[in-house]
């Protein structure tokens, strides 16, 4: 035992060797297929260190960080290959074996605390029940540490907010919680997957500071799994790029971010940003936006407070905050969704109809919209080719023959071609789903299009390739875009105008290059320095230089 | 316990009182529209029209419907079911034994039923698709596809008949031990275990089965829990307030559906009570036990929406 604890800071603790991670899959009308998620995938990680995996969805970073933990998500198995932890192979040890690592050895922090907490118990439970569980400690003693690691992941009332119910937190303060979870029983290597992915990036940039700090407190190992290198480059110590279930690339940070070797770690490191000329407003505005207020629950709770805005021919507005801020309503309040309680909404010169009942199927037909999860924003039982030509009928009586010429002309300008017409959405990945939803919004011929969050869920070379679609789109059809997004880097990429909105309220309008060019209220300047960069070293600069607290605190 | 809650609490309360009340309604204009004449039914085809004038007159019957109606709807609130008509004894201590006795018999099938369901459907779920899950599903559904009267013979056939370890005839009375009533209901309330076992244990299995997709199991495993410890401590409590309600329809069953199997074992409840006066046309009685099974129904159903609501800690612990 004394010769472990001295060891405990250094030496190999974890050493995957010629790892292959199979799954049965069943495609409708075909025999189960095996496929391959993961192939002859090595790595080592030393005691105390952080191995950043990074790589597009599907490149098989999730699976094996699981794969530490002896776990595989729905059928997964894990098929070839040794998994050797603090010097044994975890697989040779059988399912109870493999049950005493869990939450003891290894432990593991989600991408989605809010999901990854038991509604039905109260956190403290939650968080020293792995301790317990392990008899690593007696309860007193376990939520007392707890309690310590609260303090320590800087969350408000360390001593008290134990007794609460996960839906009682805010999402950033649960993903601090799950990091106390996951060290409260002094585990030697943490999973970390995309622990800051679904954080707004105010939020993102404290949590991020909370884990590194813990991690380097504790001296504990992690591999850190996200699909953003410039999030990794701030806690990893080593990077190992991963595409389709292989290993493309693996070297120090520096080396990874500065001089990347591969081709296809070259195309991620690189900025991504489309050179967008921005458009001068037109003298009239197709659609204005003035002093709107609306509200959920009878005007208890004001959603959007005195929000005017324009939108020219043509033309992108961008309306950026965190979640929370209002975007979204404001786009329910235009699509009549959520009638405002004040102010109107003109179009083309006439004032619209605050509620959707009011409205002519022409107005309907001008505003459409795309949506950030494109998967459930389609009928599953649907064909492409349905669901495309449903507004062609809906709007415009267009049946048959004709019908599928457009769908397929619709089609061919998403890039997809015709030969998906009769694919069904399950059978397309992520981007295609996307650009069928923008083809179906095209598909009415609309003034306006309001795209709210649409490349959010999208891998960042997927989302760009929609980001360059929809600005050619706009060329072609003269379509303006009401783009709702989070993401500061999109916004510079397309938009002409950009709203700046803070709990309801549109805080800086204007111009592009007028909002983002100093001097900025102290919001804007928030959001601007939140943005991870791929520099190291960025997330201590960015705290020190921040003049207001995040609203996730 | 804070506003919220209690508020929704007694909104559930409030509206089993006015459900109650409509169904008090619906019994009385059911029975009203029934054909017959209730003096001409005491007295018999050979009554003279005098006899029949002077019946009605002292039964009120000459009153209009609304009169009639609250005249019966005091005389319940104030525990008075009124008279049999074949009897002419007051119902309400004639009632009173027998649904003692179908409560009885309904707890003692619930307290087996009830936990065993539950316990079959938790181990359904921690060996779901392998031989044991598809053992328990064949078995409880096989249970239920039999008729009562067909189980409850074949009971009494093994049980009383062949190894003659409880009696055929569930006689009880007044002054029997509480064992010698338990060994008296034993057959009828196995019957009873095995009509209900089988949907409470299909539906505890399916509420867990689809809580078992949510990421805080997957958590649960990841913390080392054994399988079952993950269903039981994670998984259950979550899939109580489905779970609650189909076991609460049940129960009702238990109280209103026995009349076959307290008809098979000749066991003197509600049941049998119900089906001797149904054949005799005797109205009041026929009124007084549909009010008593309407309200158990919705007794029951207020007690599964608050344990419902209770249950969810959304609603216990509001932010």
């Amino acid at each position: 035992m004394a010769e472990v604890q001295a060891n405990k800071k250094e030496g190999l603790l974890l050493d995957i060797r010629n790892l292959r991670i199979e799954a049965t899959v069943y495609p409708p009308d075909e025999p189960p297929k095996t496929i391959t998620l993961v192939d002859d995938v090595s790595l080592t990680l030393e005691r105390g260190k952080v191995l950043g995996l990074i790589g597009e969805s599907g490149a098989g970073k999730s699976t094996i960080g699981l794969s530490s933990m002896g776990y595989g998500r729905g059928g997964v198995r894990i098929t070839g290959g040794e998994i050797i932890l603090n010097g044994r192979d975890i697989m040779k040890g059988g399912r109870s074996g493999i049950r005493k690592i869990r939450g003891k050895e290894v432990c593991y922090v989600a991408q989605s605390a809010a999901a990854a907490f038991n509604p039905a118990h109260q956190l403290m439970d939650q968080v020293v029940e792995a301790s317990l569980l392990h008899g690593t400690a007696k309860r007193a003693t376990a939520e007392k540490k707890a309690r310590e690691l609260f303090r320590k992941l800087g969350l408000p009332d360390p001593d008290n907010i134990g007794k609460r119910y996960p839906h009682q937190v805010s999402g950033g303060q649960l993903q601090r919680v799950m990091t106390a979870m996951a060290l409260c029983s002094e585990p030697d290597l943490i999973v970390f997957d995309e622990p800051t992915t679904a954080l707004d990036v105010t939020t993102q940039i404290d949590v991020l500071a909370a884990i590194r700090d813990a991690i380097h407190a504790t001296g504990v190992a992690a591999l850190y799994i996200t699909h953003d290198l410039a999030v990794v480059a701030q806690v990893a110590d080593e990077i190992m790029v991963l595409r389709h279930g292989k290993l493309i690339e693996w070297g120090g940070t520096r080396q990874i971010i500065k001089e990347p070797r591969q081709e296809y770690t070259n195309a991620l490191v690189s900025v991504h940003e489309i050179e967008h000329e921005e458009k001068k407003p037109t003298d009239t505005p197709f659609l204005s936006v003035k002093n709107v207020t609306a509200s959920y629950g009878d005007g208890k709770v004001k959603v959007l407070k005195n929000v005017s805005v324009d939108i020219h021919p043509g033309q992108t507005l961008a309306v950026v905050g965190e979640s929370g801020s209002g975007k979204s309503t404001l786009a329910r309040a235009i699509t009549g969704l959520l009638p405002p309680m004040e102010g109107s909404i003109t179009f083309g010169g006439r004032t619209l109809s605050n509620s959707l009942t009011g409205r002519s199927k022409e107005d309907l037909r001008q505003l459409q919209m795309v949506y950030q999860m494109a998967d459930v924003a389609m009928n599953p039982r649907q064909s492409i080719a349905t669901i495309i030509g449903r507004p062609l009928e809906f709007y415009f009586g267009i049946k048959g023959a004709e019908r599928d010429r457009r769908v397929a002309e619709l089609l061919e300008k998403i890039e997809m071609g015709k030969g998906f017409a009769d694919r069904y959405p399950a059978e397309l990945s992520g981007g295609q789903k996307q650009r069928v939803c923008i083809a179906r919004a095209l598909a009415a011929k609309p003034k306006l299009i309001i795209c709210d969050e649409v490349t959010s869920a999208l891998d960042p070379l997927v989302a760009n390739g929609i980001l360059k679609l929809l600005l050619e789109l706009q060329a072609e059809e003269d379509v303006a875009y009401l783009f709702i997004t989070h993401d500061l880097a999109t916004v510079k990429s397309i938009a002409d105008s950009i709203a700046v909105m803070y709990r309801g309220g549109v805080v800086r309008y204007g111009a592009k290059s007028e909002v983002l060019a100093p001097p900025f209220d102290p919001y804007t300047d928030l959001l601007l320095s939140s943005v991870p960069e791929m520099e190291i070293g960025w997330l201590d600069k960015a705290i020190k230089s921040r003049r207001m607290e995040s609203a996730g605190n | 316990m804070s506003n919220p809650i209690l508020k929704l609490i007694v909104q559930r309360i409030a509206l089993g009182i006015v459900l109650l009340f409509a169904v008090s309604v619906l019994i009385f204009v059911g029975t009203q529209v029934l054909p017959g004449d209730v003096a001409q039914s005491i007295l018999g085809q050979s009554a003279t029209p005098q006899s029949l004038a002077n019946l009605r007159e002292q039964l009120g019957l000459n009153d209009p419907a609304y009169m009639r109606y609250f005249r019966w709807l005091g005389g319940l609130l104030t525990g008075d079911l009124g008279n049999a008509l074949t009897s002419g004894l007051p119902i309400a201590p004639a009632i009173s034994g027998r649904l003692a006795n179908t409560l009885f018999l309904a707890a003692t099938a619930a307290i087996v039923a009830v936990p065993l369901a539950i316990l079959l459907g938790l181990l359904a779920v921690r060996y779901r698709n392998g031989p044991i899950d598809k053992a328990i599903s064949a078995f409880a559904l096989a249970s239920t596809s039999f008729p009562e009267f067909f189980i409850g013979y074949l009971l009494v056939y093994f049980f009383a008949v062949k190894w003659q370890i409880f009696p055929a005839i569930s006689t009880v009375f007044d002054g029997m031990s509480f064992l010698e009533r338990l060994q008296a209901v034993a057959l009828p309330a196995t019957a009873l275990t095995l009509v209900v076992l089988a949907h409470m244990m299909r539906m505890t299995r399916a509420a867990i089965l689809n809580v078992m997709q949510s990421a805080y199991i997957e958590t649960a495993e990841l913390k080392g829990l054994r399988p079952l410890d993950v269903i039981r401590k994670h998984a259950f409590p979550n899939a109580i307030a489905p779970v609650v309600n189909v076991v609460m329809l049940n129960l009702a069953y238990l109280v209103v559906g026995v009349v076959v199997v307290e008809v098979i074992f000749v066991y003197p409840g509600m049941g049998q009570y119900l089906v001797d006066h149904v054949t005799k046309r005797d109205v009041p009685v026929v009124q007084a036990v549909g009010l008593i099974f309407a309200a158990v129904y919705i007794i029951l159903n207020i007690v599964a929406d608050i344990a419902a609501i209770v249950a969810n800690p959304r609603l216990r612990h509001p932010k």
